[in-house]
């Protein structure tokens, strides 16, 4: 990202990243296991062999890919706009004024419960707006949308 | 029916609106039954139920006769309907964004028309079907006279009517769009295979009619409802009144237009003509729900560019900002969209012109702007460029300044934050934070000064902008 801001971004919780990383290895393990039954079932264990690399192999760019992601993904809080960046090969930044946010959304998966995270969503009358913060710990959601919420009403506008 | 007085008593809708609303599904069942009737025999079971089905159509049409009522005091329009849930709804005046008079086919053959009321707020336009056709249009202008803070008897306010479009060139853009290409390669084709082969041309021939029947509705359709189409500014907006068989009048109120949009397809383009598209704010909280939150309306169907500039000034006030092409480099990422490629702003819009083989400009105000975005994908990044996105009310509107320098466009996601954060404070701030009706919205009205045909009215005093027979001149008064 070039044209450093001066503020800092704000990172996303690392405990999000462990969330990721376990759905990879728990999705690889399982994977790896049935392919090499069924592989060692049907050409044996150089088969068995080849197929456990592959999806080995599979699992290792999937958490690359992960990690790249999560690193690029942080959020501002600004005097008037909530700015949040995402993306690696197509990169993404929102700026959302905080008078045309509607409403502020807290969603957490089963995963994400099981972890302890949510995400906070605003939402603005423009469907593409795209500003989705996800692995929050509930406390830091909870924070950020009473602030969210105080700052729209304050800066509301019409439409 | 009382004329124009204001009564309190309730009144009831045109006794003969239950012949048209059921009119639409009781027909086609009459004229089914009709023809499958057996000639000489006895009627069949299906012939009962065609005309049993009619009936049953024509009979809920007359208990919803009976059951609605409405009444207007002057400060609510209230309409009460429903046999067995009761739904009673009240218009508050002070609420009213439009009121649109809809004549369909049949209505107009008993001199009857719909008025439909949308309110601030409201899931849907409020509607009255049918009323007689003089009194709803006095009804539309009592609604609007009240809601002027006029008396109820102050007539209509005078529209200028400021665009007509002919019905040779409304022929001439269907000719030329798309859909009227295919049937003329059909025909080449047609024309060419015989002497090839007959097992071809035959299939062609075949493949016509399909095609034929399913693009002649769309090419009717579209005939029909852009037929006669008028463009006319009042006071509390832009009237458009169209339609063939049936006719629509309605009125699109300038304050809640989001974004204005231009399109020139490859064939128009060598008439000078182009499409004017307005997109209105959706219904709010109603935003996620498919396309419910986008309102396009054609502001001119098809018309020479500069009639299209002098609406979009009307709309938008007489702004027109600057525009650059991206970087030379642009080419290498967008090799058949460079050449329209461009994109600027100012203080209260931005404008951004997109397109490969139409091209399609785009101006938003910035009071409008809900959110910015900056977005680079893999090549753009190698060619040092980006795309910002200017996002308005509504499933994906907005303009999208493609392919700017890096530089160029971080430069553009705080500038463009900055100014649409000021004009929408102007904005509030100018017209109170509740966006209440002001007393005359912003338009083009008759010259004061009478120096000219007319004068822009910005919603709080007259300008310098002034306009002959469409053409825009300065004049300070």
């Amino acid at each position: 990202m070039t044209g450093a801001p001066s503020t800092p971004w704000i990172p996303l919780s690392p405990t999000l990243l462990r969330m990721r990383l376990t759905e990879i290895g728990v999705v690889t393990a399982i994977l790896g296991v049935l392919g090499a039954v069924a592989a060692w079932s049907a050409g044996g264990v150089a088969a068995a062999g080849i197929t456990v690399g592959v999806i080995v192999a599979c699992g290792a760019a999937a958490w690359w890919f992960v990690r790249n992601r999560f690193r690029a993904w942080g959020y501002l809080e600004r005097e008037e706009d909530l700015e949040v960046r995402r993306g690696v090969m197509v990169q993404r930044l929102s700026v959302v004024p905080y008078g045309r946010m509607q409403f502020v959304e807290i969603t957490a998966g089963p995963v994400e419960r099981l972890f302890g995270l949510s995400t906070v969503k605003l939402h603005t009358a423009a469907a593409a707006s795209d500003a989705r913060i996800p692995g929050l710990d509930p406390d830091e959601a909870a924070r950020l949308r009473d602030r969210l919420a105080a700052l729209g009403e304050a800066k509301a506008a019409g439409l | 029916m009382s004329g124009g007085g204001a009564g309190t008593d309730w009144q009831r809708l045109h006794p003969l609106s239950p012949v048209v609303r059921s009119g639409r599904a009781a027909l086609p069942l009459l004229a089914l039954a009709v023809a499958s009737a057996p000639r000489g025999g006895s009627p069949t079971a299906t012939f009962f139920f065609e005309v049993g089905l009619a009936v049953l159509a024509l009979v809920l049409g007359l208990v919803h006769w009976l059951v609605t009522r409405w009444v207007f005091d002057g400060a609510t329009l209230r309409i009460e309907t429903g046999l067995v849930r009761r739904d009673s709804q009240q218009l508050p005046v002070a609420r009213i964004q439009a009121v649109d008079i809809v004549e369909p086919f049949l209505a107009r053959i008993f001199g009857l028309a719909e008025l439909r009321i949308r309110v601030a707020g409201a899931k849907a336009a409020s509607r009255l079907a049918y009323l007689s056709e003089p009194v709803a249009t006095d009804l539309r202008a009592r609604l609007l006279a009240t809601h002027h803070g006029l008396d109820q008897s102050v007539p209509e306010p005078d529209e200028r009517p400021v665009a007509v479009i002919p019905t040779g060139r409304l022929v001439g853009s269907v000719v030329l769009s798309g859909p009227t290409l295919g049937v003329v390669l059909f025909v080449g084709a047609l024309i060419a295979l015989p002497s090839v082969s007959t097992r071809a041309a035959a299939g062609v021939a075949g493949s016509l009619v399909v095609y034929l029947l399913t693009i002649g509705t769309a090419i009717w359709r579209r005939f029909n409802e852009q037929y006669g189409f008028t463009v006319a500014v009042a006071p509390d907006g832009i009237r458009i009144r169209r339609g063939l068989l049936g006719k629509v009048a309605e009125t699109i109120p300038i304050r809640r237009v989001q974004a204005v949009r231009q399109i020139e397809p490859l064939l128009w383009r060598l008439f000078g003509w182009c499409r004017l598209e307005v997109d209105l704010a959706g219904v709010p909280g109603h935003d996620r729900s498919g396309g419910a939150g986008r309102v396009t309306k054609a502001l001119l169907p098809v018309g020479p560019l500069d009639m299209a500039a002098y609406l979009r000034q009307i709309v938008l006030g007489p702004i027109e900002p600057r525009r650059r092409p991206p970087p030379r480099r642009a080419r290498a990422k967008a090799p058949l969209s460079y050449h329209f490629l461009s994109a600027g702003h100012d203080e209260t819009m931005a404008v951004a012109v997109t397109g490969r083989v139409q091209k399609v400009t785009c101006w938003v105000p910035l009071e409008k702007v809900q959110s910015v975005r900056r977005v680079q994908g893999p090549v753009q990044r190698a060619l040092r460029l980006a795309t910002v996105h200017v996002d308005v009310a509504g499933k994906h509107v907005g303009a999208a300044l493609r392919d700017r320098d890096v530089d160029d466009a971080d430069r553009l996601v705080s500038e463009l934050a900055a100014l649409s954060r000021g004009a929408r404070r102007r904005v509030s701030v100018g017209a109170g934070a509740e966006p209440r009706p002001t007393p005359v919205a912003a338009g083009w009205f008759a010259d004061p000064a009478a120096r000219h045909q007319a004068r822009y009215w910005d919603g709080g005093r007259w300008t310098e902008h002034v306009a002959d027979d469409g053409v825009t001149a300065i004049d300070h008064m």
